[in-house]
């Protein structure tokens, strides 16, 4: 009995690590293509709508992002529906100025292929996308880009 | 010299990789550019400006309330019936004098004789078809409430969007016999700005009314 116990301790191995590193690295690789820099830090909560009928965004042309949504934080910006552009809050009249300036700091040639995309949470009411919409009119940013999930085919 | 290469310990390789991975996790998104692109239309300068006539067979009246209820043509509709509804309104197959009015490219060249560039385009996209395709008048004219909530309007435009894509495809598969979607920027530029020439998407958005009242 005691030979065959000692005989047991003696297979236990140790695990082999080397391949981990790969598999992690793996991993990372993943990451790196599939996802993309966080450009602004959010400061509403977001869940776009989703579509069947999608158009990736052209790689080429300038965009500035609108997003719109209930604040994270409503302790200190209210629970109401709230938009940041780009990574501020702004108000409904500060829109227009906003987009004419996002377009003054562009290239001579790309300055007519700005195009503004609205990310929107689902449950924001239309009164508030039409406002932010007209607005946009009156600054002459006509292309814009409602910004939406995939839905399964 | 030949000395016996000593082991490196890479232990502490996995550390660093792990490390690695969880930086870009936490400083990436997953979130795509990706979406339903819209141009809007430029404000009008005189607002008191009458919108020109178009004839009531020629319009389709989407109404979304502020409880996401939606009437079509004063009837009303569920979402997944709008698709089918709009593939009828713009392709009119039984010519039903309910439904939008035609016109050939021919007869759009003939109206279009005193603009060069518009009469060159016409002639350009019926060379390219290689038929004389009737291009129906018809116009979907959508309208939301100020409570509508962004996921219907979102659900509408899509819907009304894909029934044009399928009006697309069918046009372009009896001709070419492949899909509009698949037809490639590249190399296939005049047959898309064809198909796009008379199949538009004719989606007009009326100013916004405040009827449910903001929720």
């Amino acid at each position: 009995m005691a030979k065959f116990r000692k005989k047991k301790l003696e297979a236990q191995f140790e695990l082999n690590t080397a391949s981990m590193p790969d598999i992690i690295f793996m991993l990372l690789f993943f990451f790196m293509v599939t996802t993309t820099m966080r450009e602004v830090s959010l400061f509403v909560k977001l869940k776009a709508p989703e579509a069947y009928e999608i158009q990736k965004l052209q790689k080429a042309s300038p965009v500035s992002y609108i997003y719109v949504g209930k604040p994270t934080q409503p302790a200190l910006f209210g629970t109401d529906d709230r938009f940041q552009c780009n990574d501020q809050f702004k108000d409904i009249d500060e829109i227009a100025g906003w987009a004419i300036q996002e377009r003054q700091i562009l290239p001579e040639e790309q300055k007519n292929k700005m195009t503004v995309a609205l990310k929107v949470n689902e449950e924001t009411r239309m009164g508030l996308v039409t406002d932010i919409k007209q607005e946009l009119r009156k600054a002459q940013a006509y292309k814009i880009n409602y910004t939406t999930r995939r839905k399964g085919k | 010299m030949a000395r016996p290469c000593p082991n490196i310990n890479a232990g502490s390789m996995a550390d660093i990789s792990f490390l690695l991975l969880i930086f870009f996790l936490v400083t990436t998104t997953m979130d795509v550019n990706q979406g339903i692109n819209r141009l809007l239309p430029p404000l009008m300068d005189d607002p008191t400006a009458k919108p020109p006539k178009i004839n009531r067979r020629n319009v389709l009246v989407v109404l979304v309330n502020s409880t996401d209820q939606m009437l079509v043509n004063n009837k009303f509709m569920e979402i997944g019936d709008l698709r089918q509804e709009a593939v009828i309104f713009f392709t009119n197959p039984m010519d039903d004098p309910n439904l939008p009015e035609k016109e050939s490219i021919t007869q759009k060249m003939a109206d279009s004789r005193g603009d060069a560039a518009k009469y060159d385009k016409w002639k350009q996209t019926y060379e390219v078809l290689g038929e004389d395709y009737k291009v129906s008048k018809g116009v979907i004219s959508l309208q939301n409430d100020r409570g509508t909530s962004y996921k219907m309007y979102i659900q509408v435009q899509d819907e009304l969007a894909r029934a044009i894509t399928e009006v697309r495809n069918e046009l372009c598969m009896r001709l070419w016999g492949v899909k509009f979607t698949s037809l490639k920027e590249e190399t296939d530029l005049a047959r898309i700005e064809a198909i796009q020439a008379v199949i538009p998407a004719a989606i007009s958005e009326a100013e916004p009314k405040n009827i449910g009242g903001q929720q």
